[in-house]
């Protein structure tokens, strides 16, 4: 084993040695930072890795989430399938998919609610140029653009309310131009011609916001420029001393380790200014924890340390001012991160437990033995019946025998009540032995809470779950359901009575579905809540939906939760910020905000 | 809805009240055996967490917050954790209860004997026991019963095995541990024994609050105690505790459980079977001690008529709902939740409004019969009256009081002379009745010639008594009554010196009623349309007038809290005797009893011997700062402050019902000599 890992070293060397020699990539043929590193990764889920061009209309849907090739639907049989080749599920049968979903939420899929099948242009708002402005920019030779389309795409994160909005054909307040800066200095150019001009700069990474962070603020009357940093490849990877893509990553044997859920689509960007979670940050850590140097341009100027030191007793970490900012003060346009060599041996696994109880108590005890796997998630009863319709058809009558035995074992052998087990996916990363002698660790502690092995597929298609929910939010609004998912995190003590309390408050609220809890800490746990529910009949069921999750919040918020794990604030969450984080400290961000852009370039309004 | 039903601005016209079943009707009419050895299956918590009464003993002892307290305890104390767990499991076997279906069986039976001896019918108001089986199951439930007597206890117990809810355990003082073997077969119905002060005693607390937490998490049983912390002596209910209140609503602050239900409810005697040993126990002859014994010779209760009972449950009050925007729970969030963390000032004043609320609750929903009206105007004509006086002013009042919003049970088709000869008889041993004349007196009195102060004694026996009963109509009058005192000592129409005197008259008597702090306003206003309504008042925009008709009732109102206006006068001068009582025979006392009344010369004053009134008009004058504390070395004295007397005095001197007693206030000396 250790001759192998040694040799496996070298190899990255000589690869690391390789890089040296190839010539610096060109600026051009730009990508987003985040599909890269998994171009050959291990795990191929989520598969392809294409770019994401200027025009995103190309490639991607403009009312829903995601490529524009892949959606789940429901066949004239009434079978559901998930279209497209990009993911380990496409071209899959999912049979048991339409029970669940007509049990679960009382839909029928004879009521359909289509979404408006192309934009209408029409509704879209001319555009309020400021004519110098534009000038300035295409003197600058910086591309641009008023396309109605660019500037519809541009308006929106995945909010339920935002995408809701779409499919009804319903266009509010869109950007009046985009445009796309290509390097560092083009932000700065950007930053400094709109401070001259006074137009609103709002910065878009991958469009992936949940937050309302995108929405542009109806109060503004400048003209607002969608900045988007989306062609721009100024990644910098630290480790290796010296330039690196992140596409290139994978071939030179390293990654990031950061992998949130929206990572196909979102940015490098994006991830510093909302501190990101990956759901590896066990050992990798979260964005807070890989970023070593960032550089932003501010209306004030730009802002950088003056060294790559991995840790400094500098005063306050200016980095922290950056990280979360939300956009309200100025543009990432450089990060350094912390790369790590791509782990030699993967492996999902799964536990079920026989009550949520029993699970929260064991994925405490992991955490307080400091062995928790690269990724480890419960999901409550209700979320594993819903990964369980997920279930593509299965090829063999061996497998479907081996599935029958194995719940037969579980239910009737070992006397776990289907309506209440649970189950809890992990992924280990690292060399093959430490994974091995990992998993039994972890396997260990799971025994004395009850828990019981379920292998890896049950483990595999839980996090396959994270890729494609997205999707099925599309799906289940062609068909009157809608739904979103909100998320906090919450010391361990907290955990069930938090998750039993909000449930109650929104079953009080209305009808609803699923809990799980998604990382652990030390101290705590993230808490991620998905809630969807049948409006055929309500009159706005965007206002309910709102509602609901309005009181889900308060409700949180009361039983020790926090505002926001790793979604951010953004529009939505603003009305808690003074409450989260007191008086004094809103006052201290705000104090910064007017320092660094007293003009309020960066104009998004969110956050503060 | 629970919450609108709370704070609803009161207009008790509108309430609507369930009615009542008898449930002795049933009882008469099959057998007790059989029905108390009938298949029991209550309807449960749908979260319960099923636990014997050891296992909850374990998940106490074992809970993070006792561990944490005994930890400390031990830091502190020195002694080893060991040691002080010990301690801790000796406390809690102490306490717990036992809850044994058998002994609740064996209780059943020999309770349904008793009742049908004792009352003539119980009756409850089915609909609050279908609201309450359909909390019972919603979420962990507390039942906060009225006290006014042993019986309440017994009843609510029988009550819920009668109607398949679940059996409550309920927190009842340690002086009924004392009892040998009664003690223990209360304990296995589901009481649990608390000292009654404990509160210095952290490792006490800590044992006590855990448990009584840890059942309500569970959802194990309903958990049931008083509000007023003791049996109130006058029927009049006592101002609530907050303790108890504190630790059942804590879960829900820290987020423990989702909500709690509490269900006030009020349960209300024709006659009270501790009517003359509450008398005696005012009038200082001290409560006897609990004890088998006593309670064998209590036997001979059971051979006389109660008359009926009743027991209302009231709708049940989500802890969640009352909460709402008056508690932010995430002060809770930083500290872990079992390092306990005294309630916050906001949180205090919120447990203190809310106790008083539920009291009011229980108030308004207890039931009021003929002999409360009659028993109030028996007592403001110490003289007696004509029976078709009587009958012609008890019509009067009970119109008066029903527009008040009082919850009267007036029999439906009967005369009102008959209703009246009715609870005459019952009440037959506080009267004389003699060619038509009734008169308050002492009926059974040995025949054996008699000290004049005895007869002064037993004379007041029969007025406390009495006024027991016009006390539990108070609440109906108290806050018209309030308001027609201070329009006599406001001297002034206006609205603003009416109200100023309003305000001061309810501060002095925030202890001898409910007044809920900070409602000064709102009863105000409640006064004024009440008696608006009423006819009796024009309630202009500065102005407030009487109305030509309205004499009669005002000058009734204001009569009402006469016993009370005259024994707070009097009591700075008796509480000093009462200090000097603990070092004096019990005869200085009757002397003073006598004295007070001789030289009063008016009856009413015997009310002023309440040590009741006493208690409470001293607590008014500390709050009032008329009487100081004063410590003098090791001991502490009250001290009269002349001046706030004085002024006292010249606020409530100006009404013309005490005002010849001025020289009262001034006669301090005359006590001191006399002792």
């Amino acid at each position: 084993m250790a001759s192998n890992s040694s040799s496996s070293t070298a190899q990255q060397r000589l690869r690391i040695i390789a890089g040296h020699l190839q010539k610096r990539p060109e600026d051009e043929n730009a990508s987003v930072a985040a599909q890269e590193c998994k171009a050959e990764a291990p795990r191929s889920e989520p598969s392809s890795a294409t770019p994401v061009p200027r025009r995103r209309q190309e490639i991607m849907k403009w009312n829903g989430w995601g490529y524009s090739d892949s959606r789940f639907l429901f066949t004239k049989k009434g079978q559901a399938e998930f279209t497209g080749k990009r993911y380990r599920l496409s071209g899959l049968i999912l049979p048991s998919l339409k029970d669940w979903f007509e049990g679960t939420f009382g839909a029928n899929l004879q009521h359909r609610s289509p979404a408006t099948p192309s934009l209408n242009l029409s509704a879209v708002a001319p555009p309020n140029l400021n004519q110098p402005f534009v000038e300035d920019l295409k003197a600058a030779g910086l591309v641009v653009s008023h396309d109605p389309e660019d500037r519809v795409f541009r308006a929106h994160g995945h909010c339920l309310h935002e995408v809701f909005a779409l499919r009804e054909g319903r266009i509010g307040r869109v950007p009046d131009m985009v445009v796309w800066p290509s390097c560092h200095s083009d932000v700065e150019k950007i930053v400094e011609l709109a401070c001259k001009h006074n137009v609103c700069l709002i910065p878009y990474g991958g469009g992936t916001s949940v937050s309302s962070a995108l929405e542009c603020p109806r109060e503004e009357t400048r003209s607002i420029v969608s900045l988007d940093t989306s062609q721009m490849v100024s990644v910098y990877m630290h480790a290796c001393r010296q330039y690196l893509r992140i596409r290139r990553l994978n071939e030179h044997g390293y990654c990031t380790g950061h992998e949130p859920d929206s990572m196909e689509f979102s940015s490098l960007g994006g991830w510093v200014a909302t501190r990101a979670s990956g759901m590896k940050k066990n050992i990798y850590g979260n964005i807070e924890d890989l970023v070593v140097h960032i550089k932003m341009v501010t209306p004030r100027g730009v802002i950088e340390k003056s060294c790559l030191g991995p840790r400094m007793s500098t005063g306050p970490d200016i980095h922290h001012f950056i990280l979360g900012s939300e956009g309200t003060l100025g543009v990432v346009t450089e990060v350094t991160l912390k790369i790590r060599p791509l782990p030699e041996y993967q492996k999902y696994g799964s536990v079920v437990f026989p009550n949520f109880q029993q699970g929260v108590a064991c994925l405490r005890e992991v955490a307080r033995q400091r062995c928790a796997p690269a990724s480890i998630r419960l999901m409550d009863n209700e979320q594993f019946q819903f990964g369980h319709a997920l279930k593509p058809q299965v090829s063999s009558m061996f497998t479907s025998f081996l599935d029958g035995l194995k719940k037969f074992y579980i239910t009737k052998f070992k006397g776990f009540d289907p309506q209440h087990l649970c189950v809890a996916t992990l992924l280990f990363e690292g060399d093959r032995g430490k994974v091995l002698q990992h998993e039994k660790q972890v396997y260990d502690i799971a025994a004395k809470f009850g828990g019981l092995a379920a292998g890896e597929d049950n483990g595999q298609r839980g996090y396959m779950l994270t890729f494609v929910i997205a999707y099925l939010r599309d799906l289940g609004m062609d068909y009157y359901v809608i739904g979103e998912s909100f998320e906090t995190s919450v010391p361990w003590d907290r955990v069930l009575d938090l998750c039993r309390n909000v449930k109650e408050r929104i079953v009080r609220e209305c009808k609803e579905r699923g809990v799980q809890v998604t990382q652990t800490y030390d101290a705590g746990a993230c808490v991620y809540f998905y809630f969807a529910f049948n409006y055929r009949g309500l009159n706005d069921p965007v206002h309910v939906y709102e509602q609901v999750e309005h009181a889900a919040r308060e409700e949180i918020l009361a039983n020790g939760g926090s505002l926001s794990h790793h979604h951010g604030v953004g529009k939505l969450r603003k009305e808690w910020m003074k409450e989260s984080v007191s008086g004094v400290g809103l006052g201290m961000l705000k104090s910064v905000k007017e320092y660094v852009d007293p003009q309020n370039i960066f104009g998004n309004r969110n956050l503060l | 809805m629970a919450s609108r039903a709370l704070y609803s601005p009161r207009h008790p016209m509108l309430k609507k009240r369930d009615s009542f079943e008898d449930i002795l009707e049933e009882r008469r009419h099959s057998s007790d055996l059989r029905y108390a050895l009938r298949c029991y299956t209550p309807t449960l918590y749908k979260g319960l967490v099923p636990c014997k009464a050891s296992m909850l003993k374990s998940i106490v002892l074992q809970s993070d917050h006792l561990q944490y307290v005994i930890k400390q305890v031990s830091s502190e104390s020195g002694d080893s954790t060991e040691c002080v767990a010990e301690e801790a499991s000796l406390i809690l076997d102490e306490m717990a209860h036992r809850l044994q279906l058998s002994t609740v069986r064996f209780f059943v039976f020999t309770l349904s004997k008793a009742f049908k001896r004792l009352f003539r019918s119980v009756c409850v108001n089915e609909e609050g026991i279908q609201r309450l089986q359909q909390a019972v199951q919603e979420h962990p439930v507390v039942l906060l019963p009225s006290h006014r007597s042993y019986m309440d206890f017994l009843m609510m117990s029988y009550l819920l095995y009668m109607y398949d809810l679940p059996l409550p355990v309920i927190a009842a003082g340690m002086d009924f541990m004392s009892m040998k073997f009664v003690g223990e077969m209360l304990r296995m119905s589901g009481a649990f024994f608390i000292r009654r002060s404990f509160g210095g005693d952290k490792l006490y607390w800590a044992v006590f609050s855990e448990y009584v937490k840890t059942m309500l998490r569970n959802g194990y049983a309903p958990i049931e105690f008083f509000l007023e912390g003791t049996r109130s002596r006058t029927c009049k209910s006592l101002t609530p505790k907050t303790g108890l209140l504190n630790i059942v609503m804590e879960p829900f602050f820290k987020g423990e459980l989702f909500d709690v239900n509490l269900v006030p409810v009020s349960i209300s005697y024709e006659r009270i079977l501790e009517e003359s040993l509450y008398a005696r126990e005012l009038l200082g002859i001290p409560k006897p001690k609990e004890s088998t014994s006593g309670l064998l010779k209590a036997r001979r209760v059971l051979s006389e008529d109660y008359g009926s009972m009743y027991v209302y449950f009231g709708h049940p009050v989500s802890v969640r709902s009352l909460t709402e925007g008056k508690i932010t729970r995430s002060q809770y969030n930083l500290l872990p939740r079992c390092i306990p963390q005294k309630p916050s000032a906001d949180t205090h004043e919120f447990l203190n409004d809310t106790a008083f609320r539920l009291v009011r609750i229980q108030e308004g929903n207890m039931v009021l019969k003929p002999w409360v009206l009659i028993a109030t105007l028996l007592l403001q004509n110490p003289d007696g009256m004509d029976l078709s006086s009587l009958a012609e002013q008890t019509d009067w009042l009970r119109h008066l009081a029903l527009a008040f919003g009082a919850f009267l049970d007036w029999p439906d088709h009967a005369a009102c002379s008959e209703v009246i000869s009715c609870s005459l008889a019952l009440h037959r041993h506080l009267l004389s009745v003699s060619a038509g004349h009734v008169q308050l007196s002492v009926t059974d009195a040995p025949q054996v010639e008699t000290t004049p102060e005895e007869a002064v004694f037993h004379q007041a026996v029969v007025v406390l008594s009495c006024a027991s009963y016009r006390n539990q109509i108070l609440h109906v009058f108290l806050r018209p009554a309030l308001l027609a005192v201070a329009m006599q000592s406001a001297n002034s129409n206006r609205k603003d010196d009416v109200y100023n005197c309003f305000n001061f008259l309810r501060n002095m008597f925030s202890s001898e009623f409910i007044l809920c702090p900070g409602d000064s306003v709102q009863d105000f206003e409640e006064a004024c349309y009440l008696l608006m309504k009423r006819g009796v008042l024009q309630v202009l925009e500065h102005e407030i007038v009487m109305s030509a008709s309205g004499h009669s009732t005002l000058a009734f109102l204001s009569s009402v809290l006469d016993p009370f206006l005259q024994g707070y006068q009097v009591t700075p001068h008796t509480q000093c005797a009462n200090l000097i009582l603990r070092r004096f025979e019990i005869s200085v006392f009757r002397f003073l009893c006598v004295f007070v009344i001789m030289a009063s010369g008016r009856l009413k004053c015997y009310e002023a011997l309440s040590s009741d009134l006493q208690k409470n008009a001293l607590a008014a004058f500390l709050r009032l700062k008329a009487v100081m504390k004063v410590k003098v070395g090791d001991q502490v004295t009250l001290k009269v402050n002349k001046i706030a007397v004085n002024s006292l005095e010249d606020t409530l001197g100006k009404s013309d019902v005490i005002s010849h007693q001025n020289s009262w206030w001034s006669s301090m000396a005359m006590f001191e000599i006399a002792i």
